[in-house]
C-alpha cells in the first residue's frame, strides 16, 4: 500500500502534500491539550497493531486499521497517521520521503471519511448495531485507501493502470478482514468502555 | 525501534553502540533532516539512469561512512523493494514502446524495463539516504531536531509520545497474545481466529485510551502546560557546514550529470 519515491509525477506528489499538510493543520488544531496524550497513545497502538499478521488462506495480511483510527481520533487521525507513515519510512525504510504526503492522504482521509460517514452510527443503538457499522466504516476505509492509491498512480500516468487496477482487486480480502476486526474491535469497545464512541462521535 | 520488527535485533544505531558510529551520527542532526529531504527532492526530480545511479552510489557511499551493519541495512532497504516489485513487474508489460518479448501475448517494452529500474534506482537511494542520515538519530533527537527545524509544537509531542508508547503498547499486544496462546489459541483462516483478533484489537485500543488517562493525570499532576521541554541544545560546527556543502555539491554534481 506504500507508494515509493520515484514513482508517481510531480503534481501529484506536490497536490498530495498540499492536501496532507491541510489535513494535519486541521487534525492538529482539534488536539487541544487534554486529547495530546490520547492521540499519542493510539498513534502508537495503531503502529503495533500494524505489525499483527493474520492468516488468510496460505498467506497472511498486516492491518491497517485506519477505519478504526479514524473512528476513534476523527480528524486528530490525520496527523496520528502522518507520524505513524514518518517513523516507518525514517527507521524500517518502507514507502519514502516525497511520498510521504501522497501516502499520508490515502490513508488518513479515508480515516476522516470513515469518521465522519459513520462515526454517529456505531455509538448509536445496541453493541451489535454499532459494531455492524464499525464493520461497514472498516471495510470502506480501506477500500477508500486502495481507490486513492489506484488514483494517485493513475494521475501519474497510463502505464500504471494496470498495477492500479491489481492494487485494487488485490486488497478485496483485506477490505473484508478489516471489516470483521473492526467490527469485531467496536463491538467489544461498545460493552467494554461504551462512552468512548458516543463521546469520540462528538469530539 | 526497529526490534518491533525484528524480535532480536535492535535499533540499526542500537545495534552498534559499542563502536563509535561513523561520521554521520556527529553531524547535527538539524543538518543531517535537512539534506536527506534536499537529496530525496534531488534524486525524484533526476530523469537518467546515469544520474541515478549516481545518486543511489552517493547514497552507499553515505551507507559506509555511517558504519551502520551493511548487510542488515540492505536487507530492510530490499523489504521496501518486496512491496514494489508487483508494480515494478507489470511496468515493462502496461508501458506501450519497442517489444522486448512476449508473455501469453503480452509484448513487453524496452521502455517500460527503463522506467521500473529509474523507479526502483530512486526509492532505493532516497530510503537509503533517509535511514543512513536520519534512521540513526534516537527518536527523540528527531523528535527535537524537528522542533528545531520550526514543526508545529502540537505535531512533535504526537510523535514524541508514540515513540514512546511504541515500545509499552507493544508489550503489552505479546502480553495478550501469550495469554491467548497459554489458552490454545492457534491462528487461522476461521471466524474464531477474526473474532479473537478483533477482541484483541479493541481491547489493545481500549485498554491504550485507559493508559492515556493515566498519562494525563500524571502529567497534569506535574503541571503539564504544552511546552516542549528540550534536553539537548544542537549547535552547529564547521564539520555540519562541511557536511551539508559536500551534500549540496554532490546533489548539484547530480544535477549536472543528469542534463549532461
Amino acid at each position: 500500500m506504500h507508494i515509493v519515491d520515484g514513482a508517481l509525477s510531480n503534481p501529484v506528489v506536490i497536490g498530495g502534500a498540499v492536501a496532507a499538510v491541510g489535513g494535519i493543520a486541521i487534525g492538529l488544531r482539534s488536539l487541544d491539550l487534554d486529547r495530546i496524550p490520547t492521540a499519542g497513545v493510539l498513534s502508537a497502538s495503531f503502529f503495533v497493531a500494524s505489525l499483527i499478521h493474520v492468516p488468510i488462506g496460505p498467506s497472511s495480511v498486516h492491518l491497517i486499521l485506519n477505519g478504526l483510527a479514524g473512528l476513534l481520533l476523527g480528524w486528530a487521525a490525520f496527523p496520528a497517521l502522518f507520524v505513524g507513515l514518518l517513523l516507518q519510512a525514517v527507521f524500517f525504510g518502507f514507502g519514502g520521503l516525497t511520498v510521504l504526503g501522497v501516502n499520508t492522504v490515502n490513508i488518513a482521509l479515508p480515516a476522516v471519511l470513515a469518521w465522519m460517514i459513520f462515526g454517529g452510527l456505531i455509538g448509536r443503538g445496541s453493541p451489535v448495531h454499532g459494531a455492524i457499522w464499525g464493520g461497514i466504516g472498516g471495510a470502506f476505509a480501506i477500500a477508500a485507501t486502495t481507490g486513492f492509491v489506484a488514483i494517485s498512480l493513475a494521475l501519474s500516468g497510463d502505464e500504471f493502470l494496470p498495477a492500479a487496477k491489481l492494487v485494487f482487486f488485490a486488497h478485496i480480502p483485506v477490505m473484508v478482514i478489516e471489516a470483521v476486526l473492526t467490527g469485531f474491535a467496536v463491538l467489544l469497545a461498545r460493552k467494554v468502555k461504551p462512552e468512548l464512541f458516543v463521546k469520540g462521535a462528538s469530539a | 525501534m526497529a526490534h518491533v520488527l525484528e524480535p532480536q535485533a535492535k535499533t540499526l544505531a542500537e545495534a552498534e553502540q559499542d563502536a563509535p558510529y561513523g561520521l554521520i551520527a556527529d553531524i547535527d542532526p538539524r543538518v543531517r533532516i535537512v539534506m536527506a529531504c534536499v537529496f530525496a527532492v534531488v534524486t525524484v526530480a533526476l530523469g537518467s539512469v546515469p544520474g541515478l545511479l549516481a545518486a543511489l552510489s552517493i547514497a552507499i557511499g553515505l551507507l559506509l561512512l555511517s558504519r551502520l551493519p551493511i548487510r542488515r541495512t540492505l536487507k530492510r532497504m530490499a523489504m521496501m523493494d518486496g512491496f514494489i516489485i508487483f508494480m515494478l513487474v507489470l511496468m515493462p508489460f502496461s508501458m506501450p514502446g519497442d517489444v522486448m518479448f512476449t508473455v501469453f501475448g503480452f509484448p513487453a517494452s524496452w521502455q517500460g524495463l527503463w522506467k521500473a529500474f529509474e523507479i526502483a534506482l530512486t526509492a532505493n537511494a532516497v530510503i537509503l539516504t533517509l535511514m543512513v542520515l536520519v534512521g540513526t538519530m534516537e527518536p527523540v533527537t528527531l523528535g527535537h531536531a524537528l522542533h528545531r527545524l520550526r514543526c508545529p509544537e502540537v505535531l512533535v509531542h504526537l510523535m514524541m509520545f508514540t515513540i514512546r508508547y511504541i515500545e509499552v503498547l507493544r508489550e503489552e499486544y505479546l502480553r495478550l497474545r501469550s495469554a491467548m496462546k497459554i489458552r490454545g489459541f492457534r491462528p487461522g483462516t476461521n471466524w474464531h481466529t477474526y473474532r479473537s483478533f478483533g477482541y484483541l484489537v479493541g481491547m489493545m485500543m481500549v485498554r491504550a485510551i485507559e493508559r492515556s488517562e493515566r498519562i494525563l493525570g500524571a502529567m497534569k499532576c506535574r503541571g503539564f502546560s504544552g511546552r516542549l521541554m528540550l534536553l539537548q541544545e544542537f549547535s552547529m560546527s564547521r564539520r555540519d557546514h562541511v557536511f551539508a556543502a559536500l551534500l549540496g555539491a554532490a546533489c548539484i554534481g547530480l544535477l549536472i550529470v543528469d542534463f549532461a
